[in-house]
């Protein structure tokens, strides 16, 4: 029997040290056993590694950034669709990701799928809100509060002690051991995502990863766990191998049960000496070391793409432990005129 | 042979970065017409800089507005805040509405009066009402909110010499979870203050209470906070149909939603993440129909909300006058509209579309107002299209506040014209003359002369 | 004013920099007033040729050009001797 062919889109593909999903999620897609795929690459620049990655991605539409609305964003995806005849968007970005949930409905009106969290669930999980987020499943957290302007961090210095975590409401975190350094990364990371800024407890500790899929009824769909083995000073994991933990996984099924929570995530997990797990942060989209979880057996962007389908996966129920993802970086040799091409066209 | 269209040369480097707020890549449409009128003919006609007002878009988000509530809650009043927008034809378009009127100040209150407002209709807020004030408001039977307790003493004497009992209610703030919490004006919630308040003013017997404000704080981002409000509001009623088996008239829950515009150091657009009126309405009609009031005694529900009313109603129609190249070789861009006539662009991304075609070149751009004042600022940062000088610009949703708090400040102020829903332009505040600066000066008589 | 004489701009308007690795876009008219550069037209045969072809005045393209001319500079893509 022939497979059918869905066209997928894919954003996040800056497959850069820090690298976003895209390219993970891409190659999960193209290993899905139940379909084949045509990829649409939707980028943000034009030196995202995945635009020129010709094998993984068909073609690649420069889109406009979050920053312009979600009008602008319409209108770029609906030029995209007249071209492509799109079935499912994959946004991998937590920046992009409200706009997308905004455009669900309309997209879904043009025969477009996303499988995304509601926005109560993305806004509950929000750094901003992961105390009350904790306090209401009865899930350990770190202390946190989010500011609006330096002066603050003096006030709660004593409660949160240093070294303490700075971090933006969307992306970046820094350990600051006093409070010239926490001042100094709350502009830094108010200049780049706005406010609030979060201050977190530090928690001393080691770092477990879940990533995982919520059918949107409670339902894990799938779920791996992983110690990372490596970290980037960015706090990327380089290395990290797939572990069989039953707190963890009930943590999340836990997770998972109590929000129905719907589309895939991540979970970030500390591990502190005396064996009790801190979630520090609910990343509302798959990680970029996703395929570590498609190479054990659990294809989460596969059954994502049925979830949007409105098709009902089977639940994962295994995956192949002590399996290691190595992360590496790859120069490609590309020639300017594909560059250029997508500089001033925003197609390739 | 007909020469070509012209386009001033432009080259610009590309730099690759990874997503950030930095390079927003907008295409923003040209702004050509405003309901129907071209930019160009209106700045011909009306000069430039021009304040320009849609009365049908005033209209239309005030219905859509009262239909947000009114289709969830049984009673609701809005009440316009004089402060937001005190031209007198935009009052009388929120008046025909059905709009009362919220004025702070004896000025206000006044100008309330000159456009014939119903004095029982006026609600009078503030930190700082005189005596006089309070005297001419009770004669009035308008409705006088208490702010601390001196103004309270006062009225309680007040009523003393005037012929009718003053109709109050007392201004209460609280910690609704919104940062800064806005606790210099009223009485506190959680300490009691106003329940202490409330207090005096039923066993004074003097003053009549009729209902209890609140006002949480401005561009309240978080519909929820309004039901924390409301609820606790609601508390204290049931408190005093308890204690005194006193009924109140009404609740009114201020104003404080925010607009479309996007506030300064905002990732996404406000047009993207402010909450809809639906929204607010959802979460303080459900905190007040889930409260102990059975149906019959639900409260009339007041807003005060003033800038989503009116900001998106307001443009600043502008004109290039200068293109200019920074140390640095940035693009500078002076236009005629300064930040003495748009006083929130200290705290909003404004908006500002092109009013001409342009080709798909854009350039990041510092927009500075016409000031000789480094704060003259419009936007640090904006990709624009390439404008030549004459060119005009629109300014988005510029409603709110700027035709309040606006000052003659180095240029004299322009024309403000209305654009009524057949399409006619009116002049609603002429643009000023030298006479109207000079006009209150008085010249001692040894400075007459200078020679 | 001259240009580095190994520039191209493509017919899409984008200009590689081979010196610098730089690269950018020019919108026609830009490409049209580098392609003249690097025929050696001095900068009055530029403005005769525009204001001959282009709506626009001898001031405001003199202007224009100046600042195009300040850009390029900024971007190290004039020839030094100059």
């Amino acid at each position: 029997m022939s497979k059918p062919i869905y066209t997928i889109a894919v954003t996040g593909l800056n497959a850069i040290d820090s690298p976003g999903p895209g390219v993970a999620v891409i190659r999960g897609l193209r290993e899905a056993a139940s379909f084949d795929v045509r990829i649409v690459g939707l980028a943000y620049e034009s030196l995202e590694p995945g635009i020129y990655m010709h094998e993984l991605v068909d073609i690649t539409y420069l889109i406009p950034y979050p920053t312009a609305g979600v009008d602008v964003l319409l209108d770029r995806l609906t030029y995209i669709h007249s071209r492509e005849k799109i079935d499912i968007i994959i946004p991998n970005f937590d920046a992009e990701l409200y706009s997308f949930m905004k455009l669900e409905a309309k997209l879904r009106d043009s025969g477009i799928h996303m499988f995304l969290p509601t926005f109560q669930q993305f806004e509950e999980r929000h750094k901003v809100n992961l105390s009350a987020f904790g306090e209401r499943y009865g899930i350990d957290v770190p202390e946190g509060i989010s500011i609006s302007d330096s002066s603050e961090i003096h006030k709660h210095a004593d409660k949160l002690d240093f070294p303490m975590m700075i971090k933006g409401k969307w992306y970046d975190a820094y350990v600051a051991y006093n409070i010239e350094q926490a001042r100094t990364y709350f502009n830094k990371i108010a200049a780049k995502w706005g406010l609030p800024v979060i201050l977190q407890k530090f928690v001393h500790g080691t770092e477990y990863n879940v990533t995982g899929l919520g059918d949107g009824e409670g339902n894990v769909i799938a779920a791996v766990p992983m110690r990372k083995q490596f970290i980037t000073d960015k706090g990327k994991a380089w290395a990290g191998i797939s572990i069989d933990d039953k707190k963890l996984l009930d943590l999340t099924t836990r997770f998972v049960g109590a929000t129905k929570w719907r589309g895939g995530f991540e979970l970030e997990m500390m591990k502190l000496s005396d064996g009790r797990y801190f979630l520090m942060e609910i990343n509302p989209r798959i990680p970029a070391w996703v395929y570590l979880a498609v190479g054990v057996g659990q294809n989460i962007p596969e059954a994502l793409a049925l979830l949007a389908l409105g098709q009902k996966p089977e639940p994962y129920k295994t995956y192949d432990v002590g399996k290691l993802f190595i992360r590496y970086s790859w120069d490609m040799i590309v020639d300017r005129s594909e560059f250029e091409n997508f500089s001033v066209k925003g197609e390739l | 042979m007909e020469k070509k269209h012209y386009e001033r040369p432009h080259i610009v480097r590309l730099d690759a970065g990874m997503p950030s707020k930095a390079g927003i890549r907008s295409e923003q449409l040209p702004t050509t017409h405003i309901d129907g009128i071209a930019v160009t003919e209106l700045i011909e006609k009306y000069g430039s800089p021009l304040f320009v007002l849609s009365e049908k878009t005033i209209r239309s988000v005030y219905q859509k507005a009262y239909k947000a509530f009114s289709t969830r809650y049984p009673k609701v009043q809005f009440a316009w805040s004089y402060k937001t927008n005190y031209l007198s034809a935009v009052c009388n378009i929120f008046h025909q509405e059905g709009s009362w009127a919220e004025v702070v100040s004896g000025f206000e209150y006044e100008k309330a009066i000159g456009n014939g407002v119903d004095p029982k209709k006026i609600i009078f807020n503030g930190p700082a009402k005189t005596w006089d004030e309070l005297v001419l408001a009770t004669e009035n039977s308008s409705l006088i909110h208490i702010d601390h307790l001196d103004e309270l003493y006062m009225l309680i004497e007040v009523a003393e010499t005037t012929s009718q009992k003053p109709r109050v209610a007392i201004r209460v703030n609280m910690d609704t979870g919104i940062y800064p919490m806005w606790d210099r004006f009223g009485f506190n919630y959680e300490n009691g203050q106003a329940w202490d308040a409330l207090n005096k003013i039923m066993h004074s017997g003097k003053l009549e209470l009729m209902g209890l404000h609140t006002h949480i704080g401005t561009f309240i981002m978080s519909a929820n906070a309004y039901a924390v409000a409301a609820s606790k509001l609601a508390e204290l009623a049931r408190s005093l149909q308890q204690k005194f088996n006193h009924q109140l008239k009404y609740i009114d829950l201020g104003g404080g939603f925010a607009s479309k515009n996007t506030l300064k150091g905002s990732y996404l657009p406000g047009s993207d993440t402010n909450p809809s009126f639906n929204e607010y309405a959802e979460a303080i009609s459900s905190a007040l129909i889930n409260s102990h009031f059975t149906p019959g005694e639900l409260p009339l529900l007041i807003l005060e909300t003033g800038r989503a009313l009116i900001d998106e109603a307001g443009y600043i129609l502008s004109t290039v006058i200068a293109n200019k190249r920074m140390s640095t070789g940035r693009r500078a861009t002076i236009i005629d509209a300064g930040v003495s006539l748009l006083f929130t662009s200290f705290w909003y991304q404004h908006q500002v579309s092109v009013a001409q075609g342009t080709s798909q070149y854009r350039e990041d751009t510092s927009l500075y107002g016409p000031l000789c004042m480094n704060i003259d600022c419009i936007r640090e940062s904006i990709n624009l299209p390439l404008l030549n000088v004459n060119d005009h610009v629109v300014i988005h949703q510029t409603g709110a506040y700027n035709l309040t708090q606006w000052m003659q400040f180095i240029h004299l102020r322009p024309n403000v014209v209305l654009i009524d829903e057949k399409g006619e332009v009116h002049i609603v505040r002429e643009k000023e003359k030298l006479s109207d600066v000079n006009g209150p000066e008085l010249l001692p008589e040894h400075l007459a002369k200078i020679n | 004013m001259k240009i580095n004489h190994n520039l191209a701009v493509s017919e899409s308007g984008f200009l590689f920099n081979p010196g610098s690795g730089e690269s950018f876009t020019v919108n026609p008219i830009g490409a049209e007033i580098i392609a003249m550069l690097r025929s050696g037209k001095s900068r009055a045969e530029i403005i005769d040729s525009i204001t001959q072809l282009y709506q626009v005045d001898r001031n405001s393209f003199e202007k224009d050009l100046q600042d195009f001319n300040g850009i390029l500079k900024t971007y190290n893509l004039l020839e030094k001797d100059e």
